[in-house]
């Protein structure tokens, strides 16, 4: 398909095609991946536009996940713009090499499809996978719907290229619910995403023949803490490259994300949810729901995991009076992966103490209801009016009445 | 919003239709569209579910459909393993392939509307594929769409060796339908 067919249209696509239209308009020069449900549509769609002309890009088709990444790494040693996919039990496989990537701070950005983790095995959707890479050291960011994905995969490259970031990138998307929804999506032109993601300029961190070096080094022990502290760091810097890459988006293209969170009805709100992904669009009309009822309900979806947002659900804990987590996740022996983060940054609000519950739904793909988000509000307000509430609950349980 | 939910069975293109409705709703300016399948394995003759939502407003739901405006039904045949007319309103429109009348439907007690659909595309397309008379249908059936947007859709969708054919096949069971309701 030629440019003009595509660029700058409102085109109705699923997700995963949208990611594939975002990774063409970023220009990489590499892209290596390996199949899987429900990733898959979005390395086949590239690699039709590279097979058609319409990318320059080498596209290399690899064994498995393990040397997909380990083959986008080379490539980003060579100074290249990279591209990967994946899923579930591929990106479990592909544990080992994210932390190399990390590790030797090569700004690779992957798209991943959220799918849950064998056993019981399924290919349904929830965060169990991108979850269990927290501490792989990359920029986490999950997405609501196809046009927050295409928009998002333009920041993530911004962001993880920035030479005080410099690290790599993972934009996960629900599995299905988004991945094979088919939306409306405006489809940027060229010359905009150009003026907004320059070319990839890796300084230093880069083989050059001419002036040898070593990339993706062992260090002893008397220095690889300064190395973690210089990841830690940059971590850190990425919220300001976060806020700065979403307001330039903004005055680029017209649209805003809201950078590491965004908070929907929050401003005067008592009882607040915060999830991750597609469940915070259906959460939105809960919210409508309960305002139009007199109740002050708000929600903040949390879109970076990772650099966390401590500083945002602080200060969100200084003015509610109960805070609901929903995880789509659940880390077994303590509590889902977002709850126990929120709490922990709810701990540094500064004497406010907010009453907090946790939701584990939407396992492996199981429907978030409209009714079961009531559920959760009715339950917050319990709690925060000194109701009894379990701290740690399964939403819709078949054996339990909810 | 309008909520549609489409039967077939795993290649009859159940979840195309439901694409093909969303596609011609995007043409238009003033609406807003999702459309996506029952989720999972695509399996070959097995019943799965196509859904299509239409909006004025942004949709920002990401939960299944439950309640539905219409509901259509490529294969006949599904009737007797599915509730299709589970969660459809009480004023809601059902759309059944069948060479029989509506009238053979009425215990269901919603208004249903019949069409040989794969009497059409067994005489168009020589295959018993029946997403695009049910989508041309279920245009002349609720005018959600109008029919030039559902050309447009067509053209825009399916691949270009067969899309000539399925444009006959959209305009043959869209004024099919608009006759019976005119009738």
């Amino acid at each position: 398909m030629s440019n003009e067919a595509w660029e700058g249209r409102r085109a109705f696509i699923s997700a995963n095609d949208a990611v594939s239209y975002a990774v063409r308009l970023c220009r990489p020069e590499v892209i290596a991946a390996y199949p899987i449900t429900p990733q898959t549509s979005v390395v086949e769609k590239l690699s039709e536009f590279i097979a058609g002309g319409g990318m320059d890009c080498q596209f290399i088709n690899v064994e498995s996940e393990h040397s997909a990444m380990a083959a986008v790494m080379g490539a980003a040693m060579m100074g290249c713009r990279t591209f990967t996919a994946s899923s579930s039990q591929g990106l479990m496989y592909m544990c080992e090499m994210l932390h190399y990537v990390s590790g030797s701070r090569f700004p690779v950005v992957m798209m991943n499809a959220n799918r849950t983790l064998a056993a019981p095995w399924n290919i349904y959707g929830d965060h169990r996978d991108s979850l269990a890479m927290r501490d792989a050291g990359w920029l986490q960011v999950y997405v609501e719907n196809a046009q927050e994905a295409l928009d998002t995969v333009l920041q993530a490259y911004r962001v993880a290229e920035d030479a005080a970031v410099r690290t790599p990138a993972m934009v996960c998307l629900d599995g299905f619910v988004l991945t094979h929804t088919y939306e409306i999506v405006n489809i940027p032109g060229q010359r905009e995403v150009d003026a907004f993601l320059p070319p990839y300029a890796p300084g230093e961190n880069v083989l050059d023949l001419a002036n040898p070096r070593s990339l993706c080094i062992s260090v002893a022990p008397e220095w690889q803490t300064e190395f973690r502290c210089q990841q830690q760091a940059a971590m850190e810097a990425a919220k300001g490259a976060i806020a700065r890459a979403d307001g330039d988006f903004a005055a680029a293209f017209g649209r805003r994300w809201g950078g590491m969170v965004e908070e929907y009805r929050c401003e005067d709100a008592d009882y607040v949810l915060l999830g991750m992904g597609s469940v915070m669009g259906t959460t939105r009309l809960v919210v409508d729901k309960l305002r139009a009822e007199g109740l002050k309900a708000g929600l903040m979806k949390i879109r970076f995991f990772r650099p966390f947002p401590r500083e945002e659900i602080a200060a969100l804990g200084r003015r509610v009076k109960g805070i609901g987590v929903i995880d789509r996740d659940v880390s077994f022996g303590n509590a889902g992966a977002l709850y126990t983060e929120a709490k922990a940054a709810l701990y540094s609000a500064g004497g406010a103490s907010p009453h907090t519950v946790n939701f584990i739904a939407g396992l492996s793909g199981r429907d978030i209801t409209k009714e079961h988000i009531e559920t959760m509000y009715r339950k917050v307000m319990n709690a925060a009016a000194g109701g009894a509430e379990r701290e740690i609950q399964f939403a819709g349980l078949r054996w339990e009445e909810w | 919003m309008k909520e549609i939910r489409w039967h077939g069975r795993g290649g009859q293109g159940g979840f195309t239709a439901a694409r093909l409705l969303g596609m011609a709703a995007s043409l238009s300016p003033g609406y807003y569209v999702q459309a996506f399948p029952s989720f999972g394995p695509e399996r070959r003759g097995a019943p799965v579910l196509g859904f299509t939502r239409i909006d004025t407003k942004p949709i920002h739901d990401h939960s299944k459909v439950y309640s539905c405006d219409y509901v259509v039904v490529l294969d006949e045949s599904l009737l007797a393993v599915v509730d299709v007319f589970e969660g459809l309103k009480a004023d809601g429109i059902m759309l059944i392939n069948s060479a029989r009348g509506g009238e053979a439907f009425t215990a269901s007690g919603r208004q249903v509307y019949t069409i040989d659909a794969t009497g059409i595309a067994l005489a168009v397309l020589g295959q018993p594929v029946t997403s695009t008379p049910m989508f041309g249908a279920f245009v002349g059936a609720t005018g959600l769409v109008d029919l030039p947007a559902a050309l447009t859709a067509v053209d825009m969708t399916l691949p270009a060796d067969s899309r000539a054919k399925n444009r006959e096949v959209v305009e043959w069971a869209y004024n099919e339908l608009r006759r019976k309701i005119n009738a």
